[in-house]
């Protein structure tokens, strides 16, 4: 899960530093990605995972860090294996 | 009164509706806004890039950020004198009519590569707010003395 929310992040997050360099805890907004970024990562971990995020979840905080994107998304995939 | 800034890159913008076309133009933006915004590809992405700027511009006026909000709950409409008004919906407008915030104003441009907005949100007063700034002011002058 991890490698394939870092080639969504490469994509579509615009960081101005490369995303290996980037740890799991990482704030990406403090590493530069944008409020725009963050909803092309959110469309880009839709297609990968082909999940989709509600409302309470598009928060900044779902997409703070590497592993707060993993955690949403487990969140997220759990709730679809219920359902 | 608060106050909320934003830019956005217009680049940017089109960059997302030629990647993800109506997924991305319909997570961000109302219907109302879409028509709003046609023309010729660079036009659209301007025009919809002033109105992300005002839509998160809106969200700082409204110190939303750390609250869950769909973003076409803020709504930026086109005025038959020209400017725009701010319509906010779901959560946004929940969390607006708390905060005692009565009317929203908006201003945006665009200008070579990006796009800009400032919103102006005016709430109601009141004693809390006003007793922070008399303390703060207190503080102020204490460290000058």
């Amino acid at each position: 899960m991890e490698e394939t929310i870092r080639e969504v992040l490469g994509a579509h997050a615009r960081l101005p530093v490369d995303i290996s360099s980037i740890a799991i805890n990482d704030d990406l907004f403090q590493a530069g990605m944008t409020s725009h970024a963050s909803v092309n990562v959110m469309l880009g971990l839709e297609e990968a995972f082909d999940v989709e995020f509600p409302e309470a979840m598009l928060t900044k905080s779902t997409f703070e860090s590497i592993g707060a994107i993993s955690e949403a998304l487990m969140e997220l995939t759990v709730a679809e294996v219920i359902r | 009164v608060r106050v909320g800034v934003d830019l956005a890159s217009i680049a940017a913008v089109r960059a997302s509706i030629e990647r993800f076309g109506d997924r991305y133009t319909h997570r961000c933006f109302t219907d109302r806004e879409v028509e709003a915004c046609s023309g010729s590809p660079e036009v659209r992405a301007a025009s919809l890039a002033a109105r992300f700027a005002a839509k998160e511009a809106t969200v700082k006026a409204l110190r939303a950020g750390p609250y869950g909000f769909d973003w076409r709950s803020v709504e930026i409409l086109r005025q038959p004198d020209g400017g725009c008004a701010i319509a906010l919906h779901g959560s946004l407008a929940e969390l607006a009519a708390r905060d005692g915030v009565g009317e929203l104003s908006v201003s945006l441009t665009h200008e070579g590569a990006v796009a800009a907005a400032v919103v102006v949100a005016l709430c109601e007063p009141t004693g809390h707010e006003m007793f922070d700034v008399a303390a703060s002011a207190r503080r102020d002058t204490a460290k000058e003395s």
